[in-house]
């Protein structure tokens, strides 16, 4: 039996905005009744002010998926699209007092919904399908949407990966390939194990920015050609020096405040990066 | 709220004169069967009375009886024992339909070296003994295939594929935990070499259970130890459900004419009632050898742990097949291998009744059902008129 919250079971014994909405703005389908769950959103949108006057949905699925559809037409009524979009799968599961962890994927068919149906109205037409490689054959997930909800929830491990997207969940056979793409992505610490909280010292700091570098910034740069290489280090100013194709790239700007972002997250927020001259 | 049990291939509710049977072993009888003083050796003697209350529920002797914990691991000490009494023979017959006890020690052996055939199985879940005798060869050490499943409730031909299997040098094992106390079964004349059983499928207490083991067919032990069960089960007796095991099987036995009377007809009234009230509901399996107690019904187009919600919201109890009630993401492998379609397996409900069930529970459930399957419909993007969605697949 699943732990669900009480707001979880009251929503899914008496959902809200059940329906269709007849001549809709936007609507958003995701998910298929193969894999168990899908999610038909109905969004009606003032065209001057680009706010969503009206939304309801129709949802094949458990408990929890039919709770997070009527959570997200909640959430959504009353919020222009930009608003809308700032909503994380994360926000319908707070709004429902949080989803067992094997059911956060119901939230995340719930944020793909709303982010099919508005791209739908700007773009004018619907994406028959995302596009990437698929990772998980048994659920139809791509490596796209995979890396997305890594990184939107910080998910570090196929088990999490499962509970947010199912992919892994059926045969099985792909969970090496999570695994690669999760080393992929957080190569060089857990983002929860960050060492950036303690306080480091100038050795280790040091040590800790040449490995940022060597592991995270030199092979995406090699791979085009380029290259980078530490200079000095003084607090929190890194010198570094562009080699390769980097030199006179008209896009190294792009590239030093890339390198700088991923120093900011992964050793101290306050790092600068210039340039040797 | 009082509660309406209809999941009873899941557990069953311990029968009041099984709890009273077992109270005297819980309290005054504690001592140690092995003992050598009165006091223990008189609880011996009670095991040996239950053991004979076991064998005579499928018509054994006692000695074949071997008391263990559960029906899994009955099943586990089946497969292993066939596995090392022929241990340069390393090919196993199985179903696809089986219950993991036995499905997934088979994925197990298949990775240390087996080879294992899984049969598939009908469209009514039925299998083919046919097919099944074709798959043996030289190197077919075990069959081991279910007396009735868990979740249709079909019952297959185990005599029959005993019988054709006989005398060829291959163990033949079945899983009867869902069959025993339903349907008569009787080994005596037959060639089934092992047979598991379990005790809360009919009554008694969860954490016993038994293998039935044919006299004269090797044996190894799988839980080593002690001497208990004439050194074929190591580990001091579960002597209280033992106990009512015995009772529990001794009640089955006198029970079996009314699990084919008034239970089945209670069944078929619930089943007949629900495909009347609710439309695009389909029974699941071969309806003509089936177990009396079991109904497996498809509602199309919604989900079946919302059902089953809606049902506890009435203190209704069943279980279902779909995705989401199974703990994994995965739907019922038994109805995927009857190729139920997906629109079908994932709003399956099992109902799965007892002698304690009554008419009037019957007809609760009748009178609620339509309003959940219409209320979730209602929810659904898919199976109405107008509405784009695969009408099956």
């Amino acid at each position: 039996m699943w732990e669900y919250t009480d707001k979880v079971k009251e929503t899914f014994l008496k959902p809200k905005n059940v329906g269709e909405i007849k001549n809709a703005d936007a609507v958003g389908e995701v998910g298929s009744i193969i894999c168990g769950d899908a999610l038909k959103l109905y969004l009606k949108i003032d065209r001057e002010s680009g706010m969503i006057t009206d939304a309801k949905f129709q949802t094949f699925g458990c408990a929890s998926a039919i709770a997070s559809s009527s959570a997200l037409t909640e959430m959504v009524r009353g919020k222009t699209l930009d608003e809308a979009l700032q909503l994380t799968n994360q926000d319908i599961a707070d709004y429902l007092g949080g989803l067992p962890d094997q059911k956060m994927h119901c939230s995340v068919m719930g944020r793909e919904a709303l982010e099919t149906a508005i791209s739908a109205y700007r773009g004018g037409a619907v994406p028959v399908k995302e596009e990437g490689k698929v990772i998980c054959k048994c659920f139809d997930v791509t490596e796209e949407k995979i890396r997305k909800v890594a990184l939107e929830n910080r998910l570090t491990t196929v088990d999490e990966i499962t509970n947010f997207t199912k992919a892994g969940g059926g045969c099985g056979e792909c969970k090496a390939n999570i695994e690669i793409i999760l080393r992929d992505i957080w190569p060089l610490k857990l983002p929860e194990k960050t060492t950036k909280e303690k306080k480091l010292t100038n050795l280790q700091k040091i040590a800790l920015i040449q490995e940022v570098i060597e592991s995270q910034i030199r092979p995406g740069l090699q791979a085009d050609n380029g290259d980078v290489e530490l200079v000095d280090v003084e607090g929190n100013r890194v010198v570094i020096a562009l080699r390769g194709l980097c030199t006179g790239c008209a896009m190294s700007g792009v590239t030093v405040r890339a390198m700088r972002d991923k120093l900011r997250e992964l050793v101290a927020d306050n790092i600068e990066v210039e340039v040797q001259a | 709220m009082s509660i309406t049990y209809l999941d009873s291939n899941a557990t069953t509710q311990t029968a009041p004169e099984v709890l009273e049977a077992m109270r005297p072993f819980l309290a005054d009888l504690y001592g140690n069967p092995s003992s050598m003083h009165t006091f223990g050796g008189q609880v011996h003697r009670r095991i040996e009375e239950a053991r004979s209350q076991v064998a005579r529920l499928i018509n054994a002797d006692p000695a074949e009886i071997i008391f263990t914990s559960c029906g899994t691991e009955s099943d586990n000490t089946a497969l292993m024992t066939a596995v090392e009494t022929n241990p340069r023979k390393k090919h196993i017959i199985t179903t696809r339909v089986e219950h993991p006890a036995v499905l997934n020690f088979c994925h197990h052996l298949g990775r240390k070296g087996f080879r294992i055939t899984y049969l598939p199985v009908g469209g009514n879940g039925e299998i083919d003994p046919d097919l099944l005798l074709k798959s043996v060869d030289d190197e077919t050490t075990l069959v081991s295939v279910m007396y009735a499943n868990n979740e249709t409730g079909v019952i297959f031909p185990i005599e029959e594929i005993a019988g054709r299997l006989a005398d060829r040098g291959i163990m033949f094992h079945t899983d009867a935990v869902q069959a025993v106390g339903k349907i008569p079964v009787n080994v005596r004349d037959t060639s089934i070499d092992m047979l598991s059983l379990s005790g809360h499928k009919i009554h008694a207490p969860k954490g016993i259970g038994a293998l039935y083991v044919r006299k004269g067919r090797r044996f190894h032990s799988y839980i080593i130890g002690g001497h208990q069960e004439h050194g074929r089960r190591a580990g001091t007796e579960n002597v209280a459900s033992i106990i009512g095991f015995g009772k529990a099987a001794e009640l089955a036995l006198t029970t079996l004419e009314e699990e084919k009377t008034s239970v089945s007809r209670l069944r078929d009234r619930l089943e007949q009632g629900l495909l009347a009230s609710c439309p695009d509901a389909r029974v699941n399996g071969d309806t003509a050898h089936r177990l009396p107690n079991t109904t497996n019904i498809s509602f199309e187009y919604i989900e079946g742990e919302a059902i089953l919600l809606r049902l506890d919201e009435y203190g209704i109890c069943a279980s279902s097949g779909s995705a989401c009630s199974s703990g994994s993401l995965e739907p019922s492998h038994v109805l995927r291998a009857m190729g139920i379609p997906y629109t079908a397996v994932h709003g399956s409900i099992r109902f799965s009744l007892s002698r304690y069930t009554t008419e009037q529970e019957i007809d609760r459930v009748i009178g609620l059902m339509p309003g959940i399957v219409k209320e979730l419909r209602e929810l659904s993007p898919f199976g109405r008129d107008g509405v784009t969605g695969p009408k099956q697949k």
